[in-house]
């Protein structure tokens, strides 16, 4: 792809060339500075910075934290608490870093929200969207081997939880599992190797960060339009677009900064509110608490995990179809991975002509239908596994699973969806005429 | 016999560090709201309080549990008890310490100074009291929703002292069945229940459990020194305030930083908007 039409840089100074034709680094992040980015995105495109400062800032607090912190399973809980009481702002630090990782998850939500609303992940930034999705799952190991460092009792119990889902596969299962921890059960070598990818995957993250604004570059954003940049001539593309710096960097600065005021409120007055108590408990493998919850970015695919017990019909016939092979406990552990998988999958199920949701009236609807029964989700995957929230959580990880497999595939047919503007130009002259008295449009979207 | 008892006890305690959120399980308790001066963003330790609540622990608690996470040195911190340095160094002699340097390797105890850390307790079923006031603020009510903690700053203080404030007379179905082994106690989630107080379908019908930990505050247990009262509920609070300040000894820190923070970002994302506006001014005509 050639790319959105655009003036390249052009070394000036005698110093300037000499390094260009040497390395032409300067002419790199020129390009990618001055992107030609489609005028009219609205603030739901403001996610992508918040989390790459995230990233970064889980990185600087993490390094230092790391410089106090012992990966011992009799030091590991009071080196933390040695980090919040004697470390010069360890207290801060260590906060920041707690909450960065639910800020990390805000911001992500958003993100993926905001791009099956408005198509991103459809041609040609299905790569674009693999990418995320494999990032996204990149970030929950990350988010679930950190929990684990500071060794409360949440972390201890957790960590069985979570790797005994592996313990669930057929056949491997508990080898698999025996594998991961190093050894039968949650101990010293678990807590090791934890620490050390947890160290390790961010700066993965970093480049795959990389490589998902390389792919999306490539493409060019998408837009709330879901219309595509004119590339017939470098006039036409200025016309739908403006520079990226500084245009979007100052808006999505501004945006940031309102973000980070909530953000520092939230480490400032009520640091543990998102973090559950039992993790102030140093880890005990004899005494189990009574409900082992994860963190609530976890939530809706923990409920998930749950939803489907050996009393649901489904599990029972695939149970009896696969010879007992899959059962209950399995089917639960493919149901969480699918919902994820079903997920990445979308631009292949989604078969709608138009890319933003903005022009599809019936999507609309299933679409925020969507949004309400992710936070369903995540409200009844802390609630313990009994009537009603076992029905609850069922209904509402079926319609996860029902709207990627048969409503986006179904939606594409039977919808009938409006015009979208034939250009960007038009979207935006809509909302901010040239020498136009009217009121901008409000989006409802925004 | 005995040791059966005890094991019970121990196993008791193990269940009480479970407690919290057990309150979900369907065994509801009682918490009462009271009202710290720490709470909310603008709250203070207030340090006489944090004074009278270490001599309640000094004078009660200590004799079964520690707190191993904190120093003597901490007592003389700015935003805690603030005592003054004399009588943190004072307070830390009253402590004997075991110090593996002492004995060419061998170990002896020595008097505390205040480098040192707090004793830790030696019995099974006390646990450690450093962190309880985080460990126990899991309200998360109503229905999961975290309601009661973010409106009414219900936590881990509040849950201390309803569980000093919390033993009454074990209610008339506890007397039915088998006699509990421990103390009723309306506050305490974990503990051992009586089937002859279940319901129908296992539902506890009365709140609380019984818990190992006989009463340890009657009222008048202490005298203070300032004439504060030394009402079971007063001590109660001053105590649960003490806790609050040992788990999270920074909080005052803490706040400051975040009330600069958001100040401090507020008047930047003003200052960014007001750019942003100007930036975009001659490609958004939206002047009337």
């Amino acid at each position: 792809m050639a790319g959105i039409p655009h003036d390249h840089y052009e070394p000036k100074s005698n110093g300037e060339k000499w390094l260009y034709s040497r390395l032409p680094i300067v002419g790199l992040l020129y390009d990618t500075l001055m992107l030609p980015t489609p005028r009219n995105l609205n603030w739901m495109w403001i996610w992508g910075i918040v989390l790459v400062f995230t990233l970064v800032l889980q990185i600087i607090t993490g390094i230092v934290l790391v410089m106090h912190y012992v990966p011992h399973v009799d030091m590991a809980f009071a080196s933390v608490e040695h980090i919040m009481r004697d470390v010069n702002g360890g207290h801060m630090i260590r906060y920041f870093h707690q909450n960065g990782a639910s800020l990390f998850f805000v911001a992500v939500y958003a993100h993926i929200f905001r791009s099956l609303y408005y198509g991103s992940y459809k041609a040609p930034r299905e790569v674009t969207w693999i990418i995320g999705m494999l990032m996204y799952l990149l970030m929950m190991g990350t988010a679930f081997m950190g929990y684990v460092l500071p060794w409360g009792q949440m972390s201890f119990h957790g960590t069985a939880v979570i790797t005994g889902l592996f313990g669930a596969i057929p056949f491997i299962g508990e080898g698999v599992q025996t594998w991961l921890l190093g050894a039968s059960a949650v101990g010293q070598p678990a807590l090791n190797r934890f620490f050390s990818l947890h160290y390790l995957m961010p700066f993965i993250l970093l480049g795959l960060t990389i490589v998902h604004i390389w792919a999306f570059h490539t493409t060019g954003n998408n837009n709330p339009t879901g219309v595509e940049v004119r590339r017939t001539s470098k006039e036409d593309a200025a016309k739908d677009t403006l520079p990226f710096w500084p245009y979007f960097v100052i808006k999505d600065l501004f945006a940031l900064a309102i973000i980070l005021a909530v953000f520092v409120a939230i480490v400032g007055f009520m640091p543990n509110y998102l973090g559950h108590p039992d993790n102030y408990i140093p880890a005990n493998a004899l005494a189990t608490p009574a409900h082992i919850v994860p963190e609530w970015y976890f939530l809706p695919f923990y409920a998930i995990l749950r939803a489907f017990t050996a009393d649901v019909w489904v599990v029972q016939i695939v149970q009896f179809l696969s010879f007992g092979i899959i059962d209950a406990k399995f089917f639960g552990v493919l149901a969480m991975f699918g919902a994820i998988a079903v997920m990445a999958l979308a631009p292949w199920l989604d078969t709608s002509s138009v890319r933003s949701g903005r022009y599809r009236p019936m999507f609309k609807w299933w679409f925020w239908l969507l949004v309400v029964d992710f936070f369903v989700l995540m409200w009844v995957g802390a609630r313990p596994a009994e009537s009603p929230y076992d029905m609850i959580s069922l209904v509402a990880s079926t319609y996860w699973f029902a709207y990627f497999l048969v409503i986006l595939p179904l939606l594409g047919v039977i919808e009938k969806p409006l015009t979208p503007p034939a250009t960007i130009e038009d979207d935006y002259n809509a909302h901010y005429a040239p020498k136009s008295d009217s009121a901008p449009v409000v989006n409802p979207a925004e | 016999m005995n040791m059966l008892r005890n094991a019970t006890l121990a196993a008791a305690a193990a269940l009480a560090l479970t407690s919290g959120q057990a309150s979900a399980a369907g065994a509801e308790i009682k918490v009462t709201d009271f009202a710290f001066p720490f709470e909310g963003p603008f709250g203070q330790f207030d340090q006489m309080q944090l004074q009278r609540g270490l001599q309640v622990y000094t004078e009660i608690c200590a004799a079964c549990h520690g707190l191993k996470y904190l120093s003597f040195r901490n007592l003389g911190d700015e935003g805690g008890p603030h005592l003054p340095e004399d009588q943190v160094f004072a307070y830390a002699e009253f402590y004997e310490i075991f110090d593996q340097s002492l004995f060419d390797g061998e170990g002896d105890f020595r008097p505390a100074t205040p480098a040192d850390k707090f004793p830790m307790s030696n019995l099974s079923n006390a646990p450690d009291l450093t962190l309880m006031a985080k460990a126990r603020a899991g309200f998360s009510g109503p229905y999961g929703t975290g309601m009661a903690q973010l409106f009414q700053g219900m936590g881990g203080a509040e849950y201390i002292a309803s569980l000093m404030t919390g033993y009454v007379d074990e209610p008339e179905c506890a007397l039915e069945g088998e006699p509990m082994d421990g103390y009723y106690n309306i506050a305490f989630a974990a503990g051992g229940f009586p089937d002859s107080c279940k319901g129908d379908h296992g539902e506890h019908l009365v709140p609380g459990s019984w818990i190992a930990m006989s009463p340890p505050l009657y009222g008048d247990d202490v005298t203070f020194e300032d004439g504060s009262s030394t009402e079971l509920e007063a001590v109660a609070m001053d105590v649960a305030a003490f806790l609050m300040w040992t788990a999270e000894p920074k909080m005052m820190a803490r706040k400051q930083a975040g009330l600069t923070g958001v100040i401090f970002l507020t008047l930047l994302s003003v200052l960014l908007y007001l750019t942003n506006k100007r930036l975009w001014a001659p490609y958004k005509n939206k002047k009337a």
